[in-house]
C-alpha cells in the first residue's frame, strides 16, 4: 500500500485541542484562550485532557496523534508529555505511529526542542507564517525572522523527523518581493513539510472588523499569484491543496481528515469522527472544563449524515488532494451535472481512471460547492 | 326606491395631496355616514398600497344620505377617482356613472396639469363642475387667486367657487348645498326594461366578483336573474347593496342609483367592465355604450426569478387583471429569464404598482425586464408589425423604417420655469406646439413627444427642474416614422435578450457604455474571461470585460471541523441559487433588476 492516502482511510488517528496562545492574532477564529487577556488555567485544563482522553472509548492503536491549537508548545514539557501518556495508555500507539505539535517560533529552542523529541514528538510543525517582520507585525506575531531560522535550525537539530514551515500569503501589505523573500527563506531552510494558507478574513475576528471599517482586506488576484510563485519554486511535492512534503513525509493526521478516515478528538471546541459520528466539544472554557470535572464528556454535538450525504462528504474532501479521489457514486453524479461539464469544459476537473482531479487547485471550493448540491443519479 | 329627483351623483376631480380623500372623510363625518368613532382617515383608499403611497388607484363609491336646508334627505353617491396620469382611463369611467364633478384645487398650490386635463373631460362629457377651493385654512393659501384661474377654466363667477377646508371641517355645509342645489338628478327612465353599467370592478376572497354599477334604466332587485349584455352571462343577483361605505344589502336600486352586485361569479375575467347589465327575462333591447379598453402605454417582460413559479405567477396577473383591466399580458419566452409574461400598462406608476402587488399580496419574486413602448414596423414588402418587445423587431433586411407613438404632453407651471421646460422638452426630442397664460404666473404649455422619451423619468426630472411646481398630462398621439436601432447586450457573444432596447440612434452608444459598465459592475467574475458588448446590428458599439476569477479556494479544515466547512460552502451554493445561467455565464438576479433600472 504505497498511496499514503488510500492508507490514512484506514488509519486511526486523535486530535488534542490546546487552546492557549500567548495572545491572539487579529485573523484567528479557532478556539482560542488569549493568555495576555484571560485567565488560563492551564495545568488544570491539562488535568482536564488527561481525564477527556480516559474517558475515551476502547480504540485499537492509533497510527497518528497531533496537538494543535491554539499553541501547544506553551505547555511544559512535562505537561505535554503527561498528554501523550494518557494517549498511549487508552489507545496504544502503532510502531512508528506520527507524533506531532504545532508550535510557535518564540517557544523552540535546543532545549525545549530536544524535551519534545524526548517526550515521543517526531514531527513538528512551526508558525513561521512569513520571514518578512513587517508582514509579521500586521499578522499581530509575536517571533521575527530570526527566531523563525533559528527555531526550524533547532527542531532540525535535536532530531525531530519531519519539520513543517506554516506559511501564510497575501497579508494586505505583503509585496510580491516580499513574498519571494519569504519562500526562499523557507525552502532554503530544506525542511520536508511545507504549508501555505492564503489569508483568510474570518468572521468575528478583528480583521473582520478592521476590514468592515475600510482597512484594505486581501486581495485574491494577489493571493492567486502568490501560490504561484511558490508552486512554481518548491521543489517538495503537492498532495493537497496547501500542502507539500518530501515524499513519505506527508502528514498522516491530515491525510485522515481529508480520507474520511477516524479520529478521535479532545480538549476545547475539538472535533471528532468515529464511528461515521462526528462530534464537536465544548467551545466554552468554563463550560469544558465544568463538565470534564463533573465526569462527563464534553460533546456538545453530535451528527450523522445518511449514505449520501457521506459519500458527497468523501468527494468534497478528496478533491482537495493533489491525487484527487477516486469518482464513485458522487464523483459520476458530479460528471453527469451541469457544473461538472462546465468544469470539465473549463479544464478545471479531469476524469481518469475512475479518478477525480481538480486541476487547478485554486478552483477547489468551487468544484467542491458544487458536489456538495449534486442528487444522486437514478 | 329612492327618488332619482333625490339622488346626486358625483366624482371629485382633484390633482394627489389636493385633498381629495380627506374631503371625503369630512363628507361622511359630516353626514353622519361613519361614526366619529371608526373615522380614520383617508376611509376610502382601502388597499395598503394606497396608504402606502398616498394614491388611490381604484375608483370606490359611498353613499352619503344628507338632510338638506330644503327639508328633503338626498343621497349622495360620490365616487372616487384616482389621481395619477397612469389610471386617466379611469378617471373617465367613474366620470360616466355621475352628473357632476367637484373640482378640488389645493389653495397653495393652483390648478395642476392633470386636473386641468380630467377638468376637461368632465366638461366634454356634459358634468355640471363645482369649482372647489381646499385647504384654505393654511396660512399660505391664496384662495383669490386660485379661484381666478378656477374660473379662467370652468367660467362662471368668483359666487360659484366653494371655499372650505377639509382638514377643519370649515364649508362643507355650503359645499353639500351646493352638491343639491346645483347638480342635476340623474335622468334615466325608472319604468323601462333594466339597464345597469359595470363601471368597476374587483375580486373579493370570499364574495368572489363584485361589480359597482351605476343603475340608468328601470331597477335591479335582489334575487333576479340578470344578462350581462357583452359576455351573454345569465346570474342570479345573489346580492345587491350599497357602500355606506362598509358594504350593505338592500333589496333594489333603482333608475339613477350606484352601488354594488354579487353574482355566482367566482372566475376571474368573466366580467367586462364597461358591460351592461339588464334583466333575463324582458331584456334591453340594446347595451349602454361601452367602454373602449384602456390602451396599455409600457411594455415590459414579468418573469420569475424561480423558473417553477410560472403557474403561480398566471395566476396572480389572472386575478390582478380583474381589479385592473387595464392590465394586459400574454406569455413570454427569453433566452436568459425563461418562462414569463410581456406585459403592457398605463405607465411606469402602473407597472410598479402591478410588480410590487404580485411581489407583494402573491409572493412571488420577479425580474422585470427594461420598459418598452409599443413601435411600429414599416416591412420593405409593405406590411408592418407591432413591436412591443427588443426581440420583435425585425432584421435591418427586411425593415423599411420604423416608427414610434408620440404623446401630447400638457405641461403646467410657473412662468419662471418656461426655459427650463423648454430646455428638458428639447433634449427629449420634443416639439413646442401651443403656449397660453392661465394668469401672468401661471404658463400652460402644449407638446408633441415620443412616448418613450416622457415614460421613463420624465415626470421626476420636470418636477426636480421645476422644484416640484409643474405639473403635466398626456395623452396619445400619433405615430411618426425615427430612426431607431436595437441596441443588443451581448455575453460572452451570447445576445442576451432582457438587456437589449429600442433606442434613437443618437443614444445608442450612450445606452450601449452604460450597460456594458453597470453589467461589468454587477455579474460576478467567472471560471474565464467574460466580455460585455453592446452592439447595434454586427457592430460592437461598447465592450468591457469580466476578468476570468483566479481563486475560490479557502485554506484550511479547520483542524478536523469537516462539518463547519461543508456547511459554509453549502450555504454559499444556496446563495448561487438565485443565479441565472445565461449561456455558459452564472448572472445574479440583482444583475438583472439594477441593470433594468433606469436611474442614472
Ligand atoms: N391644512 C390643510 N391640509 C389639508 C386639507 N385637506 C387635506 N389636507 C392635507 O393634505 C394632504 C393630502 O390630503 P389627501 O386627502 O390625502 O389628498 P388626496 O391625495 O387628494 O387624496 C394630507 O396631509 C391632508 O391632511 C386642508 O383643508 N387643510
Ligand atoms: S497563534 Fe495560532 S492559534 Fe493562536 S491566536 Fe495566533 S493564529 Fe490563532
Ligand atoms: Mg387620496
Amino acid at each position: 500500500m504505497s498511496d499514503p492516502v488510500v492508507r490514512a482511510a484506514g488509519e486511526r488517528a486523535v486530535y488534542v485541542h490546546v487552546p492557549f496562545c500567548h495572545r491572539r492574532c487579529p485573523y484567528c477564529d479557532f478556539a482560542v484562550v488569549d493568555m495576555e487577556r484571560e485567565s488560563s488555567p492551564v495545568e488544570r485544563y491539562v488535568d482536564a485532557l488527561v481525564d477527556e482522553i480516559g474517558m475515551a472509548e476502547d480504540w485499537a492503536p492509533v497510527h497518528a496523534v497531533n496537538l494543535g491549537g491554539g499553541t501547544p508548545s506553551v505547555l511544559a514539557t512535562e505537561q505535554l508529555a503527561r498528554i501523550l501518556e494518557a494517549i498511549s495508555e487508552r489507545f496504544g500507539l502503532v510502531a512508528g505511529a506520527e507524533v506531532s505539535i504545532e508550535a510557535n517560533p518564540e517557544d523552540i529552542t535546543s532545549q525545549s526542542a530536544g524535551g519534545l523529541v524526548a517526550a515521543g514528538f517526531n514531527r513538528i510543525s512551526l508558525g513561521i507564517q512569513s520571514f518578512d517582520s513587517g508582514v509579521l507585525r500586521s499578522l499581530g506575531r509575536l517571533h521575527d525572522p530570526r527566531q523563525a531560522r533559528e527555531a526550524t535550525i533547532a527542531a532540525k537539530a535535536a532530531g525531530i523527523e519531519t519539520v513543517n514551515i506554516d506559511l501564510i500569503f497575501g497579508t494586505p501589505g505583503e509585496s510580491t518581493e516580499s513574498w519571494l523573500e519569504t519562500v526562499r527563506n523557507a525552502l532554503g531552510l530544506e525542511t520536508e513539510h511545507l504549508s501555505a494558507y492564503a489569508l483568510t478574513v474570518e468572521r468575528g475576528t478583528a480583521l473582520s472588523r478592521a476590514v468592515a471599517g475600510g482597512d484594505p482586506g486581501p486581495d485574491p488576484d494577489d493571493q492567486a499569484d502568490k501560490y504561484e510563485a511558490l508552486a512554481e519554486l518548491i521543489e517538495l511535492d503537492p498532495y493537497e491543496v496547501s500542502n507539500w512534503a518530501r515524499p513519505g513525509a506527508e502528514c498522516r493526521y491530515n491525510l485522515t481528515t481529508w480520507a474520511q478516515g477516524e479520529y478521535d478528538a479532545f480538549g476545547l471546541g475539538a472535533h471528532g469522527h468515529r464511528g461515521g459520528v462526528r462530534t464537536r466539544n465544548f467551545r466554552r472554557l468554563d463550560v469544558y472544563l465544568d463538565q470534564v470535572e463533573g465526569g462527563r464528556r464534553p460533546v456538545q454535538g453530535t451528527e450523522q449524515l445518511d449514505p449520501w450525504e457521506r459519500e458527497k462528504e468523501r468527494l468534497f474532501l478528496g478533491l482537495r488532494l493533489r491525487n484527487g479521489v477516486r469518482a464513485g457514486a458522487a464523483g459520476a453524479a458530479l460528471l453527469d451535472s451541469v457544473a461538472g461539464q462546465r468544469f470539465q469544459a473549463a479544464g478545471i476537473l479531469k476524469a481518469e481512471a475512475g479518478r477525480l482531479l481538480v486541476t487547478n487547485p485554486l478552483f477547489t471550493d468551487a468544484v467542491a460547492r458544487e458536489s456538495l448540491a449534486l442528487t444522486p443519479v437514478s | 326606491m329612492t327618488d332619482p329627483t333625490r339622488i346626486r351623483n358625483f366624482s371629485i376631480i382633484a390633482h394627489i395631496d389636493h385633498g381629495k380623500s380627506t374631503l371625503a372623510d369630512r363628507l361622511l363625518e359630516f353626514t353622519g355616514a361613519v361614526e366619529q368613532r371608526d373615522m380614520r382617515d383617508q376611509l376610502l383608499d382601502t388597499m395598503d398600497i394606497e396608504r402606502e403611497r398616498g394614491i388611490t388607484i381604484k375608483a370606490n363609491t359611498v353613499r352619503i344620505e344628507y338632510p338638506a336646508q330644503d327639508g328633503h334627505t338626498y343621497v349622495l353617491n360620490l365616487i372616487d377617482t384616482p389621481g395619477h396620469v397612469d389610471f386617466s382611463y379611469e378617471v373617465s369611467r367613474s366620470l360616466d356613472a355621475c352628473e357632476g364633478a367637484l373640482l378640488l384645487v389645493d389653495a397653495a398650490q393652483g390648478v395642476e396639469a392633470q386636473t386641468l386635463a380630467n377638468a376637461y373631460l368632465a366638461i366634454e362629457n356634459g358634468l355640471e363642475i363645482i369649482p372647489v377651493v381646499n385647504k384654505i385654512d393654511l396660512p399660505s393659501a391664496e384662495p383669490e387667486r386660485v379661484s381666478a384661474e378656477l374660473i379662467g377654466i370652468v367660467g362662471g363667477s368668483d359666487e360659484d367657487v366653494i371655499q372650505v377646508s377639509a382638514k377643519s371641517g370649515a364649508g362643507i355645509e355650503e359645499l353639500l348645498e351646493a352638491i343639491v342645489t346645483r347638480l342635476p338628478a340623474p335622468e334615466g327612465n325608472g319604468d323601462g326594461p333594466l339597464r345597469a353599467m359595470v363601471f368597476d370592478s374587483y375580486y373579493d376572497t370570499y364574495r368572489g366578483v363584485v361589480c359597482s354599477l351605476r343603475v340608468v334604466d328601470g331597477h335591479i332587485s335582489d334575487g333576479e336573474q340578470v344578462r350581462f349584455m357583452a359576455t351573454d352571462l345569465i346570474e342570479s343577483a345573489d346580492e345587491i347593496g350599497v357602500l355606506r361605505p362598509t358594504a350593505s344589502a338592500v333589496k333594489r336600486l333603482s333608475a339613477g342609483e350606484v352601488g354594488y352586485l354579487i353574482t355566482g361569479i367566482k372566475e376571474i375575467d368573466l366580467i367586462r367592465v364597461g358591460d351592461t347589465v339588464t334583466d333575463s327575462i324582458a331584456p334591453a333591447d340594446t347595451a349602454l355604450p361601452g367602454y373602449g379598453e384602456p390602451k396599455p402605454m409600457v411594455f415590459s417582460g414579468l418573469f420569475p426569478t424561480d423558473g417553477d413559479e410560472f403557474e403561480r405567477l398566471r395566476e396572480a396577473l389572472d386575478k390582478l387583471r380583474l381589479n385592473d383591466s387595464s392590465l394586459v399580458y400574454q406569455p413570454e419566452t427569453s433566452r436568459a429569464l425563461g418562462f414569463g409574461f410581456r406585459c403592457g400598462f398605463l405607465g411606469l406608476l402602473h407597472m410598479e404598482i402591478v410588480r410590487e402587488r404580485l411581489e407583494r399580496e402573491y409572493d412571488l419574486d420577479l425580474v422585470a425586464t427594461a420598459p418598452s413602448v409599443e413601435y411600429q414596423a414599416h416591412l420593405t414588402d409593405g406590411a408592418s408589425v407591432q413591436v412591443r418587445s427588443p426581440q420583435d423587431l425585425p432584421d435591418p433586411q427586411v425593415l423599411a423604417s420604423v416608427s414610434e407613438p408620440y404623446v401630447k404632453v400638457m405641461v403646467i407651471t410657473p412662468s419662471e420655469y418656461v426655459g427650463t421646460v423648454m430646455e428638458l422638452i428639447q433634449q427629449r426630442r420634443g416639439e413646442m406646439g401651443e403656449m397660453t397664460y392661465l394668469t401672468p404666473e401661471r404658463v400652460e404649455l402644449h407638446y408633441q413627444v415620443p412616448l418613450a422619451e416622457i415614460v421613463f423619468d420624465f415626470f421626476d426630472q420636470l418636477k426636480s427642474r421645476t422644484r416640484g411646481y409643474a405639473s403635466m398630462d398626456y395623452e396619445p398621439g400619433e405615430y411618426r416614422s425615427s430612426d431607431l436601432v436595437r441596441v443588443n447586450i451581448l455575453l460572452n457573444g451570447v445576445p442576451v435578450d432582457a438587456f437589449s432596447s429600442i433606442v434613437h440612434k443618437e443614444r445608442a452608444y450612450r445606452y450601449g457604455r452604460a450597460m456594458v459598465e453597470r453589467l461589468r459592475k454587477l455579474i460576478p467574475r467567472q471560471l474565464f474571461d467574460v466580455p460585455v458588448q453592446a452592439a447595434v446590428g454586427s457592430r460592437i458599439i461598447a465592450r468591457e470585460t469580466i476578468k476570468a476569477q483566479r481563486k475560490d479556494v479557502t485554506a484550511k479544515c479547520y483542524g478536523g471541523d469537516i462539518t463547519r466547512k461543508r456547511k459554509l460552502l453549502e450555504r454559499q451554493k444556496e446563495g448561487k441559487r438565485r443565479m441565472k445561467m445565461v449561456g455558459q455565464v452564472e448572472v445574479p438576479q440583482e444583475a438583472f433588476i439594477s441593470a433594468l433600472r433606469i436611474d442614472e
